[in-house]
């Protein structure tokens, strides 16, 4: 039994973690030992009363108040443990240590955004220290997203009007995955993200060389990673496929129709545009969906993706 | 002619009425032709319209759950792309909740049984009734359209604000549903009068069958949580059409507050579904045990305890939405508190059961297949009723799995109960015990298949309402896709046996299964007005003890058909004379 639970569930990354299991075994136990009892009944029940004749005469017991309080008091004292287990278990979860190192999540469709007290953002790369309290405030660009580390046993939806907030502390270095499980449109399943945990020296390395090192590198290169890097890629093809946005594929210098029927040229001022204020001007044909990358992306990286844009024609 | 006191303490004259065998007309055979069908007021008529349209509804909503499997073999796109998928699933769920599941059992099966368990020979007001289902049939017109005009993606639960700024026809969906809820209501208020105001003579409150308890506790939720899902949906589209603000931030709204309103009747609406469920086991397991029920007001009450306690519990679907930690602990609370009355129905079925006198029958099976697999629902709901645990598996598979547990594996399930156990009575002929069996166990089968994996995928992370996923998962979609289609098989069975039981099957008797209930003691199919005579009710509906005669009494003189020969049996009831009611 304990490895059939343990089976069901991923891998216990998180201080919190093994609470949360250790409940998740006990409600499966104890519902397993009930449910085989009331199957042996109902088959026991179902052969040893079968119908022998149509005059079978079957006894009349109507009721019976010391059973009744048995089987209502019993699972009443079994699911207040559950209930006290699970909320104690759920404070714990709640109350995040006041060191917590703290970073800022932003939800966008579909795409997750990390700030860290640095100044450094990382697109769908949650980058933390192992076994150090991390505590995530969040908060929506657009509609309402869910943030989940299965390996944590964390869950928190993220909405656009106020800041929400978990907390966890890896145990382990290495990698575990981020679900979106709020259902947020299109690419709702797409909206993925990995949780890096480092040791505390690469940590502080990862701060200090992210997004410096590559500003030496070709702008045309650059522009290509930063596009996988943020997600740009989920929307837009690089090969003509029209996806949620419009392909990136013999964009520049083309005729683009907007919705109101005007007709611009996609030059580098339209791209600029639609990457701060993506909902100024929406191509025919598509929704007005694309979260707006202001604060996220600086000028010297839009000018990468630009030149990025200009080599597919 | 025998004596007895009925409820009003009056003596009536009585005897038995003996039903008639394979009768010459009944409400089948009367009043026919398109016309009358649908100008009809009698409620069996309406129960079968409505038994048709929501078998309608659940075969839409069942291509669309196999084409939902069936894009799920490969973990990215197989043959339908994201934007479609999402549309499938939207439709799924809001097809099978509002057009099947909230209609199946008190609208169509209730419709047809709650006047014949009461005495009566209509519900309270026939033309209202009419009225719902032409009600119902213009919620699905408009949401039939919506579907047409295309692109509803939100979801069964039009979240906010994704519900409000989505493409599609969102509005035309939700104002199908607003109209529906109407329907819902103004069952809800005739099936409540009509407990109350036409029950046959003797029929008091500690003899009413558990069905119309069930039947009763659904009205009650009926009434009262519908009203807030038609204002909820209201205020939706007054944001969208007019651009005010009440649950999109852009606007100054706010998004939980659409949470809570939904929830709101979402929960009670579970109990909508699922507690004239419990009312059709009660009915199934005592007629197939042939034995009186155990703890008559144990499970009437807890219907009412759990259509009370169901209004208090909406917020366990919000344990992540970032509502406050006491207001999750509440919640989380009552939820344990609504499982108690649920175990205590299991375990009184189980106890009616023994030494009992027990033919597994096609309802019986059912019934059975009901307490195992609606009890596996309910301990999952134990789970997600922890607070800790429900973190992690909130908005998985396990959310899913459990769902489908308790609403295809319990609600589906007593349903496919009432529907073979009232057969006989709807249309006079018998199916094939043999075929309906082994439908039975392949639908077992196919949906332990296809919900089971189910359980261990959202456990170990997977999200609902996703397109695309990890491979990791991908054994456990395929297995669940490949019990998708075992359960679409079954379905396929039963459509076929039920059908040749219509055409060729053999004639029903009045009472085939040797039940003591009163819809049982008139013939099949039912007489147009279900009672040539009053009935007059001195036992209780479970007393199988008591002789069958005993339960075919009805007031002397009242026989207006006047057939001879059921003269002959006033003498068998002489021994039944000063019963107290």
């Amino acid at each position: 039994m304990n490895r059939l639970t343990e089976y069901m569930l991923p891998p216990a990354r998180s201080v919190t973690a093994e609470n949360t299991d250790a409940l998740f075994h006990f409600i499966n136990v104890t519902s397993i030992i009930l449910l085989l009892g009331i199957t042996v009944a109902i088959l026991l029940f179902s052969w040893k009363y079968r119908r022998r004749s149509e005059d079978d005469v079957t006894p009349v017991i109507s009721h019976n108040n010391k059973l009744e309080i048995t089987w209502s008091v019993i699972p009443l004292i079994l699911v207040m443990i559950v209930f006290g287990w699970g909320f104690s278990g759920y404070m714990d979860l709640r109350t995040a240590p006041s060191d917590a190192y703290e970073i800022k999540v932003i939800g966008k469709s579909w795409l997750w955004e990390f700030h860290y007290e640095t100044g450094n953002v990382s697109v769908n790369e949650l980058h933390v220290p192992v076994d150090r309290p991390v505590k995530l405030v969040m908060r929506s660009d657009d509609v309402l997203h869910s943030f989940y580390v299965p390996d944590y046993r964390v869950k928190m939806d993220v909405l656009p009007n106020r800041y929400t907030s978990l907390w966890f502390q890896a145990t382990e270095t290495g990698e575990s995955i981020v679900f979106c499980t709020e259902y947020c449109g299109t690419a709702h399943s797409n909206m993925l993200a990995t949780v890096f945990v480092h040791s505390q020296e690469d940590f502080e390395t990862w701060l200090e060389t992210a997004g410096s090192a590559d500003d030496d590198m070709d702008p045309v290169e650059r522009g290509e990673q930063l596009v996988t890097q943020y997600a740009c890629a989920t929307c837009h093809s690089s090969d003509g496929r029209s996806l949620s946005g419009p392909t990136f594929q013999g964009l520049w210098m083309s005729e683009r129709t907007m919705v109101d029927g005007e007709v611009v040229i996609a030059d580098e001022n339209y791209i600029r545009e639609s990457i701060l204020e993506p909902n100024v001007r929406i191509t025919e044909g598509y929704d007005p969906v694309m979260p707006s990358f202001a604060g996220s992306l600086n000028d010297r990286q839009i000018d990468a993706i630009i030149e990025y844009i200009k080599t597919l024609q | 002619m025998a004596t007895t006191e009925a409820s009003n303490l009056k003596k009536l004259q009585v005897r038995r009425f003996k039903p008639e065998e394979n009768p010459e007309k009944h409400y089948l055979n009367q009043e026919t032709g398109i016309w009358a069908w649908m100008t009809t007021v009698d409620h069996k008529k309406i129960g079968l319209m409505y038994l048709a349209s929501i078998a309608f509804f659940f075969f839409i909503g069942g291509v669309l759950a196999l084409l939902l499997r069936t894009e799920l073999l490969t973990p990215a796109q197989t043959f339908i792309d994201a934007d479609v998928y999402n549309q499938v699933f939207t439709l799924h769920g809001a097809i099978m909740i509002f057009f099947f599941l909230v209609p199946s059992v008190p609208a169509a099966l209730g419709n047809f049984i709650l006047p014949l368990q009461l005495g009566a020979k209509d519900v309270a007001f026939p033309r209202l009734n009419l009225a719902s289902f032409y009600i119902y049939v213009a919620g699905a017109l408009f949401t039939l359209y919506a579907i047409f005009t295309g692109g509803v993606d939100t979801g069964w639960t039009f979240y906010t604000p994704y519900s409000a700024t989505t493409g599609g026809n969102v509005m035309m969906m939700t104002f199908g549903i607003f109209i529906l809820g109407f329907s819902s209501i103004l069952t809800g208020v005739n099936f409540i009068t009509t407990i109350h105001k036409l029950r046959a003579p003797g029929l008091t409150w500690n003899k009413l069958p558990l069905n119309m308890w069930g039947l009763y506790a659904t009205s009650i939720i009926q009434i009262l949580a519908t009203p807030v899902l038609a204002i909820t949906l209201l205020l939706l589209t007054m944001e969208r059409a007019l651009g005010i603000g009440i649950f999109d931030p852009n606007m100054g709204g706010d998004p939980v507050l659409y949470q809570h309103f939904f929830w709101f009747y979402s929960h009670p609406a579970v109990y909508i579904m699922i507690v004239p469920g419990f009312g059709i086991i009660s009915e199934v397991i005592s007629t197939f045990s042939r034995k009186i029920i155990f703890g008559y007001w144990a499970i009437a009450l807890s219907s009412l305890a759990i259509a009370f306690i169901g209004f208090l519990v909406w917020g366990h679907h919000m344990f992540t939405a970032g509502q406050s930690s006491l207001a999750n602990m509440v919640f989380s609370f009552l939820t344990f508190l609504v499982g108690i009355p649920t175990g205590i129905k299991i375990f009184n079925w189980l106890a009616t059961m023994y030494k009992g006198s027990i033919d597994m029958k096609t309802p019986m099976l059912y019934a059975m297949i009901f307490l195992f697999l609606f009890t596996i629902g309910g301990f999952t709901g134990i789970m997600l009723g922890a607070l800790a645990v429900d973190i992690h598996l909130h908005d998985t598979y396990y959310v899913v799995a459990h769902f489908h547990y308790v609403m295809m594996g319990g609600m589906v399930m007593a349903f496919l109960a009432g529907l073979h156990y009232w057969w006989p009575k709807m249309f006079g002929k018998m199916y094939s015990e043999y075929w309906a069996k082994i439908t039975a166990a392949i639908l077992f089968v196919g949906f332990n298949m296809t919900f089971l994996p189910q359980f261990v995928m959202g456990s170990q992370g997977m999200p609902r309402r996703y397109f695309n996923y990890i491979d990791q998962f991908q054994g456990f979609h395929q297995f669940s896709t490949y019990g998708s289609y075992v359960i679409g098989v079954a379905f396929v069975m039963m459509f076929i046996y039920l059908m040749h039981s219509l055409l060729r099957g053999e004639r029903a008797k009045a009472n085939p299964w040797g039940s003591r209930a009163l819809e049982w003691q008139v013939s099949s199919p039912a007489p147009l007005h279900n009672f040539d005579h009053t009935p007059v009710i001195i036992n209780g509906p479970y007393d199988y003890h008591k002789p069958m005669s005993e339960f075919q009494l009805g007031i002397a003189g009242s026989h207006h058909n006047g057939h001879g020969h059921h003269h002959d049996e006033a003498a068998s009831v002489a021994e039944t004379k000063q019963e107290k009611a």
